[in-house]
């Protein structure tokens, strides 16, 4: 089984919910696809989508909603599917 | 008379007031979040007060934290600078309350002229003339065509609820109108739950052209024009004063319909009045007013000699102004250029780092207002724009010369800016010309011409939402 940790590809503002009011985008547990969206970034007031790159369960998030992040660290830890 | 100011604001514009606060003897004393403790604002000032977090909304939006700051470090003033809680009703109100000075007009004017429609009522009855268009919801087509038979085609069908360019159809005559209008009432419904539609003249090719003016509460004066139709997704990217395209009788009536409305609500301040002017027709109408300093005031002050910042906080004070219409005058031509930490070449995407081999260009004419240093790290949170750089000279001509001059001069390492898109568009034919309207960059930004490498453009097509301040 290999695990791939999710980083920051730049620094900014993580966040798990489209707005306050959505639900997140994956729970913990969670399977996903590649390019399902796992969160934003807010960087200089633009939004960047935060992709799956592989399919698997994403086991835990390790940056936590509204997280200031540097860029390359870990935002969530995903077990990719054999 | 203020003592000790308070600025709630970061990057450029808060040194700007910095620096008008020391030539005016104020104590200078700068509220900045977690990830601002190192800008050259909270080094130049002559106190500096944390209020909160680096997130903007949890510092520069936190009206409860700057006020605590304000009654801590025992300001008597509250300077908001732009964009943030400049044009917050609340805020202002709030400051006043705490028995505060609020750099800026009453709490009741913001709200007033922040208000969409009851901006326009305000303007049509001080005389200024708006965009025609129903002067209410259209509920029939028979309403809609009479409608239309006094305010001309083409049309935009706007919805009521709608905003930010959505819920609008544009009518090119009466068939379309009587095609168009259910169509457009039922997706308004659908869209907004109101299917309230209002029916406004469409100007095809409009210049944004604004007025400057400064109020003490009971006179007005202006400061003449600024042309700001160089924009990419509404946002300023060059700006200039005065503008190419008005003849010395149209300045004149801008200028005067501006000071009229400043009158007419008895404003207190520097703020500008935004209207779009119909190269076609000569005709121009008031669309908003922002009741706060603009980023780019510098223009005016070139072309003027007047210090507006300076201006606003003497008026804040409870000084009279000093200053009369005819004792204003314009010399010269000014432009400024928005630097951005952005990259042209892929679709203006934030570009981060420190700053390294920081050059800027200085001589006759130069001006450069801007936060960054050598060995500055710019934070992640904020807006893009880092510095403005201000070329002013006798002619038009001359200032975009003396532009590309101070272009060339210009160094700096560490990260991309917009700095090489003005070096070329500068030299575009009709930049040349002042031949433009607000929707000529985005075309340019399309075409060869701007050298832009559209190739590369778009490497991030998830960018959900582009900034919104200013």
């Amino acid at each position: 089984m290999t695990t791939q940790q999710i980083q920051a590809p730049f620094p900014g503002v993580f966040y798990r919910q489209a707005s306050p009011d959505d639900p997140v985008y994956v729970k913990e547990g969670q399977q996903v696809n590649p390019g399902d969206v796992i969160g934003l970034i807010e960087v200089m007031k633009q939004f960047v989508e935060l992709k799956a790159e592989a399919a698997g369960t994403l086991k835990s998030f390790t940056a936590e909603n509204e997280s200031v992040l540097e860029a390359g660290d870990v935002i969530a830890t995903l077990e990719v599917s054999e | 008379m203020i003592r000790r100011l308070l600025i709630v604001n970061r990057g450029e514009i808060a040194l700007r007031v910095v620096r008008a606060a020391r030539e005016l003897g104020i104590v200078s004393i700068v509220a900045h979040s977690e990830a601002d403790t190192d800008t050259l604002a909270v080094r130049q000032a002559d106190e500096a007060i944390c209020i909160g977090p680096a997130q903007a909304a949890k510092s520069y939006l936190n009206i409860p934290a700057v006020l605590d700051a304000a009654s801590n470090c025992q300001a008597d003033a509250v300077h908001p600078g732009y964009g943030f809680l400049s044009e917050s009703a609340d805020f202002a109100r709030s400051v006043k309350e705490a028995g505060l000075t609020f750099v800026g007009p009453d709490a009741d004017i913001i709200a007033r002229m922040g208000d969409k429609a009851s901006a326009r009522q305000t303007a049509m009855a001080a005389g200024v003339p708006v965009v025609p268009g129903s002067p209410r919801a259209v509920e029939s087509l028979e309403q809609a065509q009479a409608v239309a038979e006094d305010v001309g085609y083409p049309l935009l069908i706007k919805a009521a609820a709608g905003g930010g360019g959505r819920g609008i159809r544009v009518a090119e005559d009466s068939e379309m109108l009587a095609q168009q209008l259910p169509q457009a009432q039922a997706e308004a419904q659908a869209a907004f739950g109101d299917g309230s539609v209002y029916l406004e003249r469409f100007i095809a090719r409009a210049r944004h052209i604004e007025v400057q003016v400064l109020g003490d509460g009971q006179r007005a004066v202006h400061f003449f024009e600024r042309e700001c139709s160089l924009q990419r997704r509404r946002q300023k990217i060059f700006e200039e004063a005065p503008s190419p395209v008005l003849d010395t009788p149209t300045r004149q009536r801008l200028c005067e319909s501006a000071v009229a409305l400043a009158e007419h609500v008895g404003y207190l301040g520097a703020g500008t009045l935004e209207y779009l002017f119909d190269e076609q027709t000569g005709e121009f109408f008031f669309i908003e007013m922002n009741t706060r300093i603009q980023v780019e005031h510098p223009v005016t002050e070139m072309v003027t000699g007047v210090d507006l910042v300076r201006a606003m906080i003497t008026l804040a004070g409870g000084e009279p102004l000093r200053i009369t219409q005819d004792a204003i005058t314009l010399n010269g031509w000014a432009v400024e250029m928005r630097i951005n930490a952005e990259d042209p070449d892929r679709d203006f995407f934030p570009s981060l780092g420190t700053v390294k081999g920081l050059t800027w260009p200085t001589g006759p004419g130069v001006r450069v207002d801007s936060g960054l240093y050598d060995g500055y790290k710019m934070p992640p949170f904020y807006d893009s724009l880092v510095a403005k750089l201000i070329v002013w000279d006798a002619s038009r001509e001359q200032a975009l010369v003396r532009a590309g001059r101070a272009l060339d001069e210009f160094r700096l390492e560490g990260f991309t800016t917009t700095a090489s898109l003005h070096r070329r568009l500068i030299e575009d034919v009709d930049v040349k010309a002042g031949a433009f309207d607000t929707g000529f960059l985005e075309r340019w930004l399309a075409s060869p011409a701007s050298g832009v490498d559209l190739g590369n453009a778009k490497p991030q097509p998830d960018i959900a939402k582009g900034a919104i301040n200013e």
